[in-house]
């Protein structure tokens, strides 16, 4: 009901208030028309944004970005290089060595990231396992993109908040001594803990002061990965270590594998598909959820029907940050069983363009997350195998979400219909 | 009714809002200062070297005992904060010159206690300065971009991956043509082909300036850790060809370049440091002098009021971003051409961030970036001078300093930043 109340005035508070709504009023320009649709049956939804062309348009800039990353790994080929200098002469040589240094790149990224009859070990053939665990904390990080999202918020700190999570995570996990099951909860409390500590600060700022959150949570990130070099400096640093690394985690206090020792997947992945059926229990069927999205959808109309927007900003990074903390414990107790500087490696600023992917659905993330593992995992095949270096998955994924967060281009390159204006009627 | 009006307006014109966040943080700075500079002060003495042995004007050292300074600091930080409390009381805000001299005094204390509580208790200035002078030169460039583009009501996020595009180019381009100045040529265009992306998505699409920042970044450092791998790898005779680029000179000015201090830092550059002078000099009085400076800041205060007066608000937004590319690729290219002799992956570390940061503190002012930066500079270069010695504070708590001064200045505890009005915000006419 709101929402439908909320449409117009948005335009009108983003004139009225340009500065306090610059990252509120439509954070991907298609986030209105994906927003009205989240209440009712989530069946309907689905089958509607399929219908609407949302979904197709996010199928379609998949594809984009996969032509532009393989224009780019022929290009550079130095065989289609040799082919085209004798173009005229043989001019089918060139198109094959374009199609072999294609379809050899993507070919070994697919079979990385899910299943390569021709590894030598069986093991070595179920890529997917590998997939689904640099997954797990894109997914938990999405979240807590997403999350923020909803309630209009843009959370570019997930990064700093990952490293606070995992650095209160370590020190619990090899510093405490305490039974199995409980070690590994009170883990699990201390990375979201330390992760909503820092997402806090954010929140706290924005809603006193309306210190911008994105300048804020830039700032923090660069502050967390100072914080984390003192850190393993002296008081977390692993005396018998000459590297900046902490002590290894007890065995108490890490997620057991789901698949034996064989694969690195662990009991974190099903910590992320709980936090991703929590969440979206949270924004679509709770109370908080509903002012949340209220806040994000119109802060000054969520106000004038009586609500708190202030503390929803710090209740929604309160959250945000403890799931980017979770995204740290899923490192730091999950796959490195120790703490380092790079824990964090590149997840948070993934996060944001999984949470875009996602379109800031919970499920949405869950995919998009699964996707850029999948992206990840097959990218290191890739790598060794065809010999193309693993930034151009960089190149893709973020060409992904440049076409995504663009409609009108890609439907101007397919010569779509224009479906956003159906979609948001609907 | 008039007689009634009379005495009310001058009584509402007198009703004081009493700002106490200066005079309160003041207080407990001038604490801390007392504390940790007077009370538990190292003792021994902090040595500044003020010249260098090949100086034509000798300047003796500068020693000053470390605690006896620390009180000095303290006993005026005390007394300007009591300044502070009373103009508060009065007129009911600070005056700025009261901000600006507390400041200077505190980092005084703190370099002195820094300085003293070293194991070797002496330091360079003038190494200090011009090792700093490396992080500030690309800094201010990617801050000048950030001014430009965000005055006409553009964010930059994507300074970032200006600099490093800007890096990559001079150095890919320069090896080839064995040229130099072709680089910088190159990677202005290489700045601006990123700042073109900015301008299309966020400008003609509408989509949110932010996420297109983010997402460029990503973007550029994909594709220049491709291209690196692809192409700079390639060896010819067992020697990396495309990763080779000369030199751009270092150009001292005769006489300039002799005065203590100053010389060495701002004087005997190579033409990126001057034109960096120059262009922090002709934006500030572009923007703030003349007709076009404030076309483009109307565009970014209240574009509908430009667009009234005749001023196309998107056009001189478009133009503006790509002169901000422009200005970020040619600052990208002094990591390549000056700073280092070669490319390599990811090498602008974060520092686009930084001068995001810059630009916020110095309140999106050329004038202030500038400063701003030559703050932030200096702080990192002292956290890299001091990380072989023995210090009282770890040097990760200096290289925290710029993100923690900008965090404050955002949120209103340190002076009050205010971005353009309608920065961030697409125009749609009608």
């Amino acid at each position: 009901m709101s929402d439908n109340r909320a449409a117009p005035e948005a335009a009108e508070a983003a004139s009225a208030a340009p500065a306090a709504s610059a990252g509120e009023a439509d954070l991907t320009g298609t986030g209105t028309a994906a927003s009205p649709g989240a209440a009712p049956g989530q069946g309907n939804r689905i089958l509607r944004e399929i219908m609407s062309g949302n979904a197709l348009v996010s199928v379609l800039a998949v594809v984009v970005a996969l032509v532009i990353g393989g224009l780019l790994i022929a290009v550079t080929d130095e065989r289609v290089g040799a082919a085209a200098g004798y173009f005229f002469a043989r001019p089918g040589d060139l198109f094959g060595a374009l199609w072999a240094s294609v379809s050899e790149a993507y070919g070994a990224l697919v079979r990385g990231a899910t299943y390569d009859p021709t590894a030598r070990t069986w093991l070595g053939q179920l890529g997917i396992f590998e997939t689904l665990t640099i997954a797990t904390p894109l997914i938990l990080a999405g979240l807590a993109v997403t999350i923020a999202f909803r309630a209009g918020l843009f959370n570019i700190g997930a990064q700093g908040q990952i490293i606070l999570g995992a650095s209160f995570s370590a020190a619990v996990g090899f510093g405490w001594n305490l039974p199995p099951v409980l070690h590994l909860l009170a883990v699990i409390l201390a990375g979201a803990v330390g992760g909503a500590i820092w997402g806090g600060i954010a929140g706290v700022l924005k809603a006193r002061t309306g210190a911008h959150e994105v300048i804020v949570t830039i700032m923090l990130n660069y502050i967390a990965i100072n914080l984390i070099g003192y850190l393993l400096k002296s008081p977390l640093k692993d005396p018998n270590s000459s590297n900046p690394v902490s002590p290894a985690l007890h065995d108490s206090a890490v997620f057991p594998l789901l698949l034996g020792p064989n694969f690195r997947l662990h009991a974190g992945f099903l910590l992320a598909v709980l936090a991703v059926i929590a969440v979206a229990w949270l924004l679509n069927r709770s109370t908080l959820g509903f002012e949340l999205r209220a806040i994000g959808a119109n802060p000054s109309a969520a106000r004038t029907a009586g609500m708190v927007v202030s503390r929803g900003y710090i209740i929604v990074m309160l959250i945000a940050g403890a799931l980017s903390g979770l995204a740290g414990v899923a490192q730091v107790a999950g796959t490195e069983k120790s703490l380092d500087a790079e824990v964090a490696g590149s997840i948070g600023f993934d996060a944001i363009t999984v949470a875009l992917l996602g379109r800031s659905t919970p499920w949405g993330t869950f995919f998009a997350a699964l996707l850029f593992g999948a992206f990840k995992a097959g990218g290191t095949s890739m790598a060794v195998n065809a010999n193309v270096s693993i930034d151009i998955v960089l190149v893709v994924q973020s060409l992904i979400v440049l076409f995504i967060a663009a409609p009108p281009l890609i439907r101007a390159i397919f010569r779509l219909k224009s479906a956003s204006s159906r979609g948001a009627a609907a | 009714m008039s007689t009634t009006l009379a005495p009310t307006a001058p009584a509402q014109d007198r009703l004081i809002v009493r700002n106490w966040k200066v005079p309160v943080v003041f207080g407990i700075l001038a604490a801390f200062a007392l504390v940790v500079f007077a009370v538990l002060g190292p003792g021994g003495t902090a040595t500044f070297r003020l010249s260098q042995d090949g100086d034509a004007w000798q300047l003796p050292n500068l020693v000053l005992p470390a605690r006896a300074t620390g009180i000095v600091v303290t006993v005026l930080c005390l007394a300007l904060a009591a300044l502070a409390y009373r103009q508060t009381q009065r007129t009911g805000r600070t005056e700025r010159w009261l901000g600006v001299s507390f400041a200077i005094l505190f980092v005084i204390g703190l370099m002195v206690w820094i300085i003293a509580g070293t194991n070797t208790q002496n330091i360079t200035l003038v190494g200090l300065f011009t090792g700093a002078m490396l992080i500030v030169t690309p800094i201010v460039f990617g801050s000048l971009s950030g001014v430009l583009c965000e005055r006409s009501g553009v964010v930059n996020i994507a300074i970032e991956g200006q600099l490093l595009a800007g890096a990559f180019t001079a150095s890919l381009v320069a090896s080839i043509t064995g040229n130099a100045l072709a680089g910088l040529v190159a990677a202005a265009v290489a700045g601006v082909a990123v700042s073109f992306l900015l301008a299309v998505f966020s400008i003609r699409y509408l989509v949110n300036q932010i996420i297109v920042g983010v997402v460029l970044n990503v973007l550029v450092a994909g594709l220049t850790g491709f291209l690196f791998e692809k192409i700079m790898k390639i060896k010819v005779e067992g020697a990396t060809i495309y990763n080779q680029p000369p030199h751009l000179p270092n150009l001292p000015i005769p006489v300039l370049s002799e005065i203590p201090i100053l010389g060495p830092t701002f004087f005997r550059q190579s033409i990126l440091g001057y034109l960096m002078l120059v262009l922090v000099a002709v934006i500030w009085f572009a923007l703030y002098r003349t007709r076009w400076g404030l076309r483009i800041r109307a565009v970014g205060e209240h574009p509908q009021a430009a667009d009234t007066m005749g001023v196309n608000v998107n056009r001189t937004r478009f133009r503006n971003v790509l002169a901000g590319g422009a200005i970020a690729g040619i600052g990208g290219a002094y990591f390549t051409l000056v700073a280092v002799s070669s490319f390599s992956k990811d090498m602008t570390g974060g520092l686009g961030f930084i001068a995001l940061a810059a630009l916020i503190f110095g309140r999106w002012n050329p004038v202030g970036a500038f400063l701003a930066a030559l703050l932030f500079g200096v702080a990192g270069n002292l956290q890299s001078v001091l990380s072989i010695a023995v210090t009282p504070v770890d040097g990760h708590f200096l290289a925290m300093l710029p993100y923690a001064l900008t965090i404050l200045a955002v949120s209103g505890l340190v002076g009050r930043a205010r971005p353009p009005a309608a920065s961030g915000v697409p125009y749609v006419k009608g």
